[in-house]
């Protein structure tokens, strides 16, 4: 098992470097690998393509990397919490919960500072969450995979409403955040990326430290009990890093759909069932996917660029039909 | 002194014929239990021994799951307490008490994927830390309980792959890896075949006997609790009916007041156990 883990773990950081590398390379200009590298090790101010790699290409990538990694293993942490293989922040609204928070902000304050963005993101998952599983468990039967499912998709489609609504009340405000509610990685402000980092930092250390919990959790509530886990406090520990993680992707890219429901059940395919391996694997893989996705982004219709939200919906849609086939 | 003596005396004597009065462990005392306000559990009292295998029994809906949960700090009582060598359970940390005490539940759930080695290796779970997380003794911890319920074989199978006998040894083998001294489970031979249920029982029985650890077990097939129990605690609406050995508990009046079933109890000429043997009503061939 070891030297099998250390071959996919090796795989997966070489897949993430190259698909970083490809990324910074590709754009308008494809530029060589070998400027990049230098770019990035020995940088000169006076050569264009440095410039555009530091200070354009490189953010994107980064965010890619970031956002891809939190919402992989805030899907992971949230499957397992659940036991349900279709939960994830998109799937259970709380991407547009956060989402709706952020623009309702800016509807009525006019303007949201970068410091505070990432709060107002948590806060809108938070309550959406909580709206989410009471209106679940109160449906005959309890919170099911199914009904958890339905009630993502009611609240999320509520929530929609008024987000379209308030935005075709005032057009003016709403048009910067046209592109970014539909998940895009392009003219964040880089005092975003700094304002979600400790937000992404907390809740990665949570992930990583609860994960062998998660496994326990994952045979059953009671199963759990009886090895010695403190189920209650587990439960809102990975709550807290799902929102942590969740809250920072949205400040930065908007709702970025489908990435936490696809990454861990490739991540399982690799790895097995034991989360402490999993939410790596999630991070890693989530990360050189979204890398990915953005470049198809960029390429597919080139000159004009697609957003990447859309894209990772377009590719996870169908995965998730699959997934309700295979698997409810 | 004088006892202490004479017993070292007996044993010198014949080794084997010892007979200590068997430790309780698990102390049960005027326990009640409720969802909401409504008490399932009422003023229960009991305790189990080391070495021994004790099971509830009684008909469905009489509290004898919802005691084990009790037991087992799943479930908080209303009233009284569950106490593991003295100490109350509920006030025990969960961490550590899980060192001492282990929960099979009633249709624990395996991941996809899951592999025997990985699951049993959840057993160990209460003996490590962040820091400390896997350790020579976990790896001869699990092996040996891999050993013990005899899924050594199935080692690298998924779980969700193995028939549901298979499956249960497994989920046997992970409590055993936890290397407790009370173990307890909840209808651990549910939806098996007969042979199946008689193998699981014997393996608990020999954990029992053989390991000198203390087992509680509930149970709904009354024969084969009457063939395995060391000692038989009966229940009907959540208050205990009769305690103590299977030819005290199993008994044709038990039966009709409890079960309001209508049955002979005969003796196994060969294990020396009774046997219910429910009276069939009309005419027979």
């Amino acid at each position: 098992m070891t030297r099998g883990f250390a071959v996919s773990l090796l795989l997966m950081l070489g897949g993430m470097v190259l698909a970083f590398g490809w990324h910074v390379a590709v754009g308008a200009k494809v530029v060589p690998l070998g400027t990049v590298f230098e770019a990035l090790t020995a940088y000169d101010s006076s050569i264009f393509d440095h410039v555009i790699i530091v200070d354009l290409r490189l953010p994107r990538a980064v965010y890619a990397v970031l956002v891809g990694a939190s919402l992989a293993v805030a899907g992971a942490l949230m499957q397992g919490m659940t036991r349900n293989p279709l939960a994830e922040p998109g799937i259970l609204g709380l991407l547009t919960g956060a989402s709706f928070a952020v623009v309702m902000t800016i509807g009525f304050f006019g303007l949201l500072s970068p410091a505070w963005t990432p709060l107002v993101a948590a806060i809108g998952a938070s309550v959406t969450a909580v709206l989410v599983w009471a209106v679940a468990a109160a449906a005959p039967g309890g919170s099911t995979p199914l009904t958890l499912v339905l009630s993502g998709a009611a609240i999320t489609a509520f929530l929609g409403a008024f987000t379209a609504l308030a935005n075709l009340l005032d057009q003016e405000s709403f048009e910067a955040l046209r592109v970014w509610l539909t998940g895009t990685l392009t003219g964040r402000s880089p005092a975003l990326l700094w304002w979600s980092l400790p937000w992404i930092t907390g809740g990665m250390l949570i992930a990583f430290a609860i994960a062998r919990q998660v496994t326990a959790l994952a045979l059953g509530d009671e199963t759990a009990v009886g090895l010695g886990v403190h189920v209650a406090r587990l439960k809102a520990l990975a709550m807290l890093s799902v929102i942590a993680l969740t809250a920072a992707s949205v400040s930065i890219a908007g709702p970025m759909g489908f990435v936490g429901l696809v990454i861990p059940h490739v991540a399982r395919m690799f790895v097995g069932a034991d989360y402490r391996l999993i939410v790596p694997f999630s991070a890693g893989l989530g990360a050189t996917y979204l890398l990915l996705v953005d470049i198809a982004a960029r390429l597919v219709l080139a000159p004009i660029e697609v957003s990447t939200g859309i894209v990772t919906v377009i590719l996870g849609a169908p995965f998730f039909v699959w997934l309700v086939r295979a698997r409810l | 002194m004088n006892v202490a003596r004479d017993l070292t005396l007996d044993r010198l004597k014949s080794p084997k014929k010892v007979s200590v009065v068997p430790k309780s462990r698990l102390i049960v005392e005027d326990l009640s239990v409720g969802y909401g306000a409504q008490a399932v559990v009422k003023g229960v009292s009991l305790s189990a021994c080391e070495g021994q295998l004790t099971i509830l029994v009684g008909p469905n809906g009489c509290g004898k799951s919802t005691l084990l949960k009790t037991i087992a700090r799943v479930l908080r009582p209303m009233y009284g307490a569950a106490t593991l060598d003295g100490a109350s359970v509920h006030a025990t940390p969960t961490r550590a008490l899980a060192k001492r005490m282990a929960l099979l539940p009633q249709g624990p759930i395996a991941p996809e994927g899951l592999t025997v080695q990985e699951l049993v290796s959840q057993g160990r779970f209460p003996h490590q830390t962040l820091a400390r997380q896997w350790s020579a003794e976990d790896s001869r911890a699990v092996a040996a309980a891999m050993d013990a319920a005899d899924v050594t074989e199935f080692a690298e199978r998924h779980v969700d792959s193995l028939s549901g006998g298979q499956r249960q040894r497994c989920w046997i083998a992970m409590i055993l890896a936890q290397e407790t001294g009370v173990i307890l489970l909840d209808e651990p031979t549910t939806f098996l075949d007969l042979k199946v249920q008689i193998d699981i029982m014997s393996l608990l029985q020999k954990i029992a006997h053989e390991q000198n650890r203390t087992l509680v077990v509930v149970l709904h097939e009354l024969n084969i609790a009457a063939m395995y129990g060391d000692k038989i605690v009966m229940m009907r609406d959540g208050r205990i009916v009769d305690q103590g050995t299977a030819d005290d508990v199993i008994t044709g009046e038990n039966l009709k007041s409890v079960f309001a079933l209508n049955a002979h109890v005969i003796k196994d000429p060969i294990s020396n156990r009774p046997v219910c043997l429910p009276v069939v009503a009309g005419p027979r061939p």
